[in-house]
């Protein structure tokens, strides 16, 4: 049988970003406080 | 049966209240908008994740300190925090390109360690110990214009001034050096090559 040469289009329609960087952000997101203190914010960060 | 789809504003505001599945809805909502716009920038999957990821962070920290006004939408709020962040990468990386490994290419092709080993530093030692030893060797006058020129750099006008000679006699005296000097080296079969 002929080989077929052509490939498949690499490039995706619809374009996303790697779920361990949504995870990332989301787990970010959960870990983060913002505290006002006067005029000032102070960023928490749990682990 | 049609899906309610909550608006964005609401859901930013629930995000503000403390709701975390709002921002999973919100970046599920917008993502491929968002990462296509940034990938048709970046044309490089990591980096397009990155400032993907710095993006969303902005995005957070300022929902989180209620800095969020809600005159604008949410999404071209965010495409402009990405089209920032494109630009400080590009501004970045004009001052230091990142250069990434590749089969074709490496990058320690262009980037050279010149500093010696410790080996080539104690062949080194070696060498110029050889050489000093083989240099009081020879006669005093013809050490002293090999000194002058060498080890301090002076010229043969130079040298010919403070050792009160001719330059002719001080480019003799040089060139008598050299010729012991090689004799020496033969005679003693030291090998002065790194």
């Amino acid at each position: 049988m002929a080989k077929l040469y052509s490939k498949k289009a690499l490039a995706n329609t619809k374009m996303l970003p790697k779920k361990e960087t949504i995870n990332f952000i989301l787990n970010y997101s959960k870990a983060l406080k913002m505290v006002k203190v006067g005029n000032m914010n102070f960023e928490l960060l749990a682990n | 049966m049609a899906t309610i789809q909550i608006p964005d504003a609401l859901l930013v505001k629930n995000y503000i209240a403390g709701d975390e599945n709002a921002l999973a809805v919100l970046i599920n909502r917008h993502q491929s908008k968002i990462y296509g716009f940034i990938y048709s920038k970046m044309a490089d999957r990591d980096v397009a994740d990155d400032v993907f990821q710095d993006t969303f962070i902005k995005v957070i920290k300022t929902l989180k300190s209620n800095s969020y006004n809600e005159e604008g939408k949410f999404l071209p709020w965010v495409m402009r925090i990405s089209h920032n962040l494109i630009v400080d990468h590009y501004r970045k990386n004009k001052k230091m390109p990142m250069l990434r490994e590749t089969e074709e290419f490496s990058i320690f092709s262009v980037l050279t360690d010149t500093s010696m080993n410790a080996e080539g530093r104690i062949i080194t030692e070696v060498i110029e110990k050889d050489l000093q030893k083989i240099i009081k060797q020879l006669p005093d006058d013809q050490r002293e214009v090999l000194t002058m020129r060498i080890y301090q750099d002076l010229s043969f006008n130079e040298i010919a001034e403070l050792t009160g000679v001719s330059i002719n006699t001080a480019l003799g005296r040089m060139r008598y050096a050299l010729m012991n000097l090689r004799k020496l080296i033969e005679k003693n079969q030291i090998i002065l090559t790194n």
